[in-house]
């Protein structure tokens, strides 16, 4: 087993039997679906909007060199300068020769999954810069020194009582539990932090191709700050967020805002078309956008799956997701959780060193219905657990399953296994539930029903020869 | 018409009695019923498992037994996802294609046959208890399965249906997943449970024997104070 899957396995033991993160995941995640309905709602046809996200996203998927070619274009016509990074370490490289350059010593974030998958805070503290994230989750989890527990919310999983702790303990304050109290507190701090900030950093959201510009969705206005007030403004994003026309925002805004945060639009959607133009009275001095590959092309190459990359990283199928409710975002181990992290990890990364995340999943569904650019994540997890027994199979399940095929495909090996079985299970109580009993995995935490007296089979036998 | 049955290796090695209850149903409403004995399996436990080839060696004979069927009926969301749904798909560029692909539409969940293909939804059942039930994630979300189980217990006598608020949340159960998480598996079964207990509700009932073999299995262990039954079941009772 991988050491990823053996922290995996560790870490949902212990969270599943967590009773109080269940039960605080559960409620925030289930007030999210009946708000998250009532924006839905209000779409004339929910279904026939997924449908045409698809579609622009498939093709946008399926022509990205032209799209962006063009967004390359558009943004360098007004003095962005654009960058192209094919893996983690250049696209780090970037970033510090950037801050170098420009002599920074503090940089401001907005929040950005993809600074995340590079580990570019990691990058920045160790080269010696003061590194803030300013989205208020993405704050909170950087002060207690952990990931982003969602995509979307990265402190979800911390009570109000938590938060004004660690505030105390880092900050050396909190006056109450009271979220406006709390949210005060982190813009005190914040506020002086934009001003001193010698870069900011962002991600990206979209990226249009017909008029090179990047848009970008939050509720706090920190991004617009960290945009606007330090002197270099750098964009991090994943090649895929390229949309075709400045129109297709007008569907997949409120769409990111209902499926992401039940919301019917988000607070600020802000696009960024270049830095500071002459005549305009504020803006970056130097806008820089870094196209990070990191296997996404080698994902396009892969025409079964290529579709992973309609993602808009909304976070939907994690909140729908049963495994995600009961072992939480961290358990993962890696920068994408739930659904969708389980999905791409093991294409991003290693399929054998992370191919468990395909595996913790019951298949249900629930995530392939969530999303609202349809990709159909649970038949992906099915794809990618084929690929890795082709790759590499497991000796004694691969006998194990030969061996069943030819018990399923005949009469007489059924019935044996049936005798076999029904005979063994006499036994089977001696050593019930213990670490000997060789349905240990089941019988643990339930029971076994019995084996039928009389199974179907036999039944159907004796039947038919009574009847003739 | 001529019913072929196809009957899931659990049903017929632990709930012997859905079979015979379907049986029963079919006959009565002047259906002839043929039950091929074997293969025992679709072949879903090493699909799902990532063993394609060793799940086709089980689909090939699953698929020749039932090529010559009028219309199969399968007791099972799942297994009927399984030919209906993914057959197409695991046999994809193979010589079997064809032949997947043509059986696909012959087969039918066991609540799906009676209410979509034969409009039948009273059955003359009488069940005096309240009940909750569990939609099995591949019949409801790959076969589109939401209704037809609903309307056949409308029409079950003195039956009272309280819809759970997990209702299509999945139970945990997943097959293989089942034992390879059993901590995630068992998590999930004690939320289904909660949610189920809360109706008040006497019954889980669902079309799902393999889930309900995990949720009964869960009930036994922690002895909560609901039963489980398969639609079936109830619609023989009198």
């Amino acid at each position: 087993m991988s050491t990823a899957a053996t922290q995996f396995k560790r870490d949902a033991r212990r969270l599943t039997a967590d009773l109080r993160h269940r039960h605080i995941i559960h409620s925030a995640l289930s007030q999210y679906e009946v708000t998250r309905d009532e924006k839905k709602a209000l779409f004339q046809d929910w279904q026939g909007a997924r449908q045409l996200a698809a579609g622009i996203k498939w093709e946008a998927v399926n022509h990205l060199d032209r799209y962006v070619d063009q967004f390359v274009r558009g943004l360098e016509a007004r003095g962005t300068r654009v960058h192209w990074a094919r893996t983690g370490q250049q696209a780090r490289d970037i970033v510090l020769g950037i801050l170098k350059s420009r002599q920074a010593r503090m940089v401001v974030k907005s929040k950005a999954m993809t600074t995340e998958e590079i580990h570019l805070n990691e990058a920045m503290e160790g080269a010696g810069y003061e590194v803030v994230e300013s989205d208020l989750g993405e704050f909170i989890v950087q002060l207690r020194g952990e990931a982003p527990y969602h995509i979307v919310f990265p402190a979800m999983h911390l009570t109000r009582g938590e938060i004004r702790e660690t505030f105390q303990r880092k900050l050396g304050g909190a006056p109450s539990d009271n979220p406006e109290a709390l949210t005060m507190v982190a813009r005190r701090v914040l506020r002086r932090k934009y001003i001193e900030a010698d870069a900011g950093i962002t991600g990206a959201n979209f990226a249009i191709a017909e008029t090179g510009m990047i848009s970008i969705t939050e509720n706090e206005g920190n991004a617009r700050l960290a945009a606007a007030l330090p002197k270099t403004m750098i964009t991090l994003l994943g090649l895929e967020k390229v949309l075709p026309r400045l129109e297709d925002l007008a569907l997949f805004l409120p769409m990111l805002a209902t499926v992401g945060a039940a919301q019917l639009i988000s607070g600020y959607n802000t696009m960024y078309g270049g830095p500071r133009q002459p005549g305009e009275a504020d803006g970056p001095e130097e806008f820089h956008v870094i196209l990070l590959d990191h296997q996404r092309t080698a994902y396009l190459a892969d025409a079964e799956q290529r579709d992973a990359l309609h993602c808009i990283r909304c976070g939907a199928c994690l909140n729908v997701c049963p495994i995600y409710r009961n072992v939480g975002g961290h358990t993962y181990g890696t920068t994408y959780s739930g659904p969708i992290g389980a999905v791409i990890t093991p294409n991003l990364r290693n399929l054998q060193d992370w191919k468990h995340l395909s595996y913790a999943s019951s298949l249900c569904g629930a995530c392939s219905e969530a999303c609202p650019v349809q990709i159909p994540l649970h038949h992906h997890l099915l794809r990618n657990r084929r690929n890795s027994t082709r790759q590499k199979p497991c000796w004694w399940q691969r006998t194990a399953f030969r061996g069943y095929a030819l018990v399923a495909n005949s009469c007489r090996g059924w019935g044996l296994v049936t005798r076999l079985g029904r005979f063994g299970q006499k036994f089977h109580g001696l050593i019930l539930g213990s670490r000997l009993d060789p349905a240990y995995a089941w019988t643990k935490t339930r029971d076994l029903p019995p084996i039928a007296a009389q199974t179907f089979k036999e039944w159907w036998r004796r039947r038919g020869k009574t009847r003739a | 018409m001529k019913v072929t049955l196809f009957i899931p290796c659990y049903i017929d090695l632990f709930y012997p009695q859905v079979g015979q209850c379907i049986v029963r149903i079919l006959e009565e409403l002047g259906h002839g019923v043929v039950c091929p004995e074997s293969p025992a399996c679709c072949g879903q436990p090493a699909f799902n498992t990532g063993y394609w080839d060793e799940t086709r060696t089980v689909a090939v004979k699953v698929m020749e037994r039932l090529r010559e069927a009028e219309v199969v009926v399968i007791p099972s969301g799942s297994c009927g996802a399984m030919i209906k749904v993914f057959y197409p798909e695991l046999f994809a560029g193979t010589p079997h294609e064809a032949l997947a692909r043509e059986l696909a539409p012959r087969c039918h969940e066991f609540s799906a046959f009676l209410v979509n293909k034969l409009g039948v939804t009273d059955l003359g059942a009488r069940f005096p208890h309240k009940v909750t039930f569990h939609d099995g994630c591949h019949g409801l979300r790959e076969l589109d399965n939401k209704q037809p189980p609903r309307a056949l217990m409308a029409k079950v006598r003195d039956l009272e249906l309280v819809e759970m608020s997990e209702a299509e949340t999945c139970c945990g159960f997943g097959g293989t997943f089942a034992a390879k998480f059993p901590m995630i598996s068992t998590a999930m079964g004690e939320v289904k449970c909660a949610s189920a207990l809360e109706t008040g509700a006497e019954y889980i009932v669902s079309c799902d024997s393999s889930c309900l073999m995990h949720l009964q299995g869960l009930i036994d262990r922690q002895r909560k104070p609901i039963k489980t039954l398969h639609l079936a079941e109830i619609l023989v009772q009198r």
